[in-house]
């Protein structure tokens, strides 16, 4: 059974629809990478999961159970961890406060977990007592990634996890997210680097102008001419807008 | 030099520590809540009334004999509690049903609040000034030169104790840890699951107990009068701004430097005459905060800016 399904769901903000009946799903211990032009709705997909806007049809399924329009404070009790694009830390406050606030809705003693986060990351091990805000860009997003694992979640969302970093952190990012997806977190990711997401995805989705345009396994849809024309031919692929290649 | 530390720098510092508890309720509600609260001085007022009551109760219905430092000791507490409690229940009423509104509906409110409260308390106990210490204390004397009343002491050593508390629950607990998160970003705090609600009971019951001992302090300094609490809010909005909006810490900071500079402007500095008539010193705070807007918006310590 899947971890987590969107069964074609409609919705936006407002007014605008932005979502237009877009089905997914997340097997255990897969990694789903969500690719597609700029305006595609992709990280509104991941932000619907996250009941961070309202859908008009269609239905959210995690682990069997519904979560269609659950607000964000209830879907992180349930199992879900979201790691927004930006401000996805909490600058004034210590790597280490970053992981306790991550454990914030933990009952249990979560120090052990601290431990595991910081064996999996050893550069926030030297620098747990530092401000967040003064790290280094793809120091920053493992405290937020560390952040999130601190409540073992069901499932973990991230949100274009490489943008605004340099080549070289970049594969460090897409390193570590094979590296926790190791570990046995099932993770959906949307990316605008669709050459490397796709070579480290177990399935992709391709969404245009808000609905299902391709789908099917990493390998798949990399040899496939016709997204290898949209997304991947030529520098294009990887032209953030402007705003992902700056390092 | 014993002139410039009795009558100039330890003046400064008592105004200065009052200042302080005050901006960090006002911080601390700007932080978290995003509004400007208006009505913070009005919860000093509350808290100055509540204690004098308590004390007429305890002297007089009561007959206690007790030594004043003593009753205002054990009464400051109760009249905290007292506090915190009209203060939830305002944020209850008034500002929990405009949570999601624009920021200036809920500045807008707290203006509201605020001619409220004051009036209530016209009502209630008079426009009266009242003391709470009465008679004249002697001060005790240091090394021969420095002069400081008991009771200035008193005000030093339990704004130190105060602060002392607040750093430990901002750096110690997890309410504390989820209230500077929140300062940083409410919208991140929401979606780690941090409880907001609570958070923002939490920035009240603190902003109100802090409030309510300013307010204490400042009536044990002077008097007692219904407008005490407004007179204060310029410059512990000046504090606030100074130390970064937000932050506590510079909210402390922000204000022994508006205490002590209001206080220090008046020093012959050059010449004979005072630098500053200290009829502007009100000026000060102002001219602090004009300064710091143009100059460095986000404050000493790098606070937020609207």
């Amino acid at each position: 059974m899947a971890v987590l399904e969107l069964n074609s769901i409609t919705g936006g903000y407002g007014d605008t629809t932005i979502l237009k009946n877009v089905s997914m799903s997340v097997d255990p211990g897969q990694i789903v990478v969500i690719i597609g032009p700029n305006g595609a709705g992709k990280s509104t997909a991941m932000k619907a999961v996250f009941g961070l806007l309202r859908l008009a049809s269609g239905s959210i399924v995690l682990d069997g159970e519904e979560i269609t329009n659950t607000p964000p404070e209830r879907v992180v009790r349930k199992g879900v961890c979201y790691v927004p694009q930006t401000a996805n830390i909490f600058p004034s406050l210590t790597v280490e406060e970053n992981l306790e606030m991550g454990a914030y809705v933990r009952e249990d003693d979560y120090r052990p977990r601290i431990r595991e986060i910081y064996e999996m990351f050893p550069d926030l091990a030297e620098k747990r007592r530092q401000a967040a805000g003064t790290l280094s860009g793809g120091q920053r997003q493992m405290v937020a990634m560390g952040k999130a694992l601190m409540l073992e979640p069901k499932i973990l969302l991230l949100d274009e996890p490489t943008a605004g970093l340099s080549p070289k952190f970049r594969g460090e990012i897409f390193t570590t997210v094979k590296k926790i997806n190791a570990a046995g977190t099932p993770i959906l990711m949307v990316e605008q680097n669709a050459k490397q997401a796709l070579q480290i995805a177990d399935h992709a989705y391709v969404l245009v102008d808000g609905e299902n345009r391709f789908e099917g396994s990493g390998k798949d849809l990399l040899a496939d001419p016709e997204i290898g024309e949209m997304f991947l031919g030529g520098g294009r692929a990887n032209s953030n807008g402007g705003t992902g290649d700056a390092s | 030099m014993s002139e410039f530390i009795n009558f100039y720098f330890i003046p400064g510092l008592i105004l200065g520590s009052i200042y302080a508890l005050g901006a960090i309720g006002i911080t601390l509600t700007f932080g978290i809540l995003r509004f400007a609260n208006f009505a913070h001085g009005e919860t000093m007022t509350l808290g100055v009334y509540f204690t004098w009551t308590l004390i007429q109760f305890c002297l007089h219905t009561l007959g206690l004999e007790m030594s004043n430092w003593f009753i205002i000791l054990i009464l400051m507490p109760i009249s905290m509690l007292f506090c915190v409690v009209v203060v939830l229940a305002l944020d209850r009423g008034f500002y929990k049903p405009l949570r999601e509104s624009p920021t200036i509906m809920l500045v807008i409110a707290s203006f509201g609040l605020m001619l409220m409260v004051r009036s209530a308390i016209q009502f209630f106990w008079g426009p009266q000034l009242k003391t709470v210490l009465p008679g004249i204390q002697l001060p005790m004397v240091f090394f021969d030169t420095i002069r400081i009343a008991p009771k200035h002491i008193w005000i030093i050593l339990s704004a130190i104790v105060l602060i002392a508390l607040i750093h430990y629950v901002l750096t110690y607990t997890k309410i504390g840890k989820a209230m500077r998160a929140m300062s940083d970003s409410q919208e991140l705090a929401r979606l780690t699951g941090i409880n907001t609600e609570r958070v923002v009971q939490a920035t009240w019951v603190m902003g109100a107990a802090l409030a309510c001992a300013a307010g204490v302090f400042l009536a044990v300094d002077t008097q007692v009068e219904t407008m005490m609490g407004f007179s204060l809010l310029l410059p512990m909005f000046a504090a606030a701004i100074l130390g970064g909006v937000g932050r506590p810490y510079g909210a402390m900071a922000g204000g022994l430097i508006i205490g002590l500079a209001e206080e220090l402007s008046s020093y012959h500095w050059i010449g004979d005459g005072a630098l500053l008539n200290p009829g502007y010193k009100q000026g000060i705070a102002f001219t602090v905060m004009i300064i710091m807007l143009l100059w460095r918006p986000s404050g000493l310590f790098k606070g937020k800016v609207f």
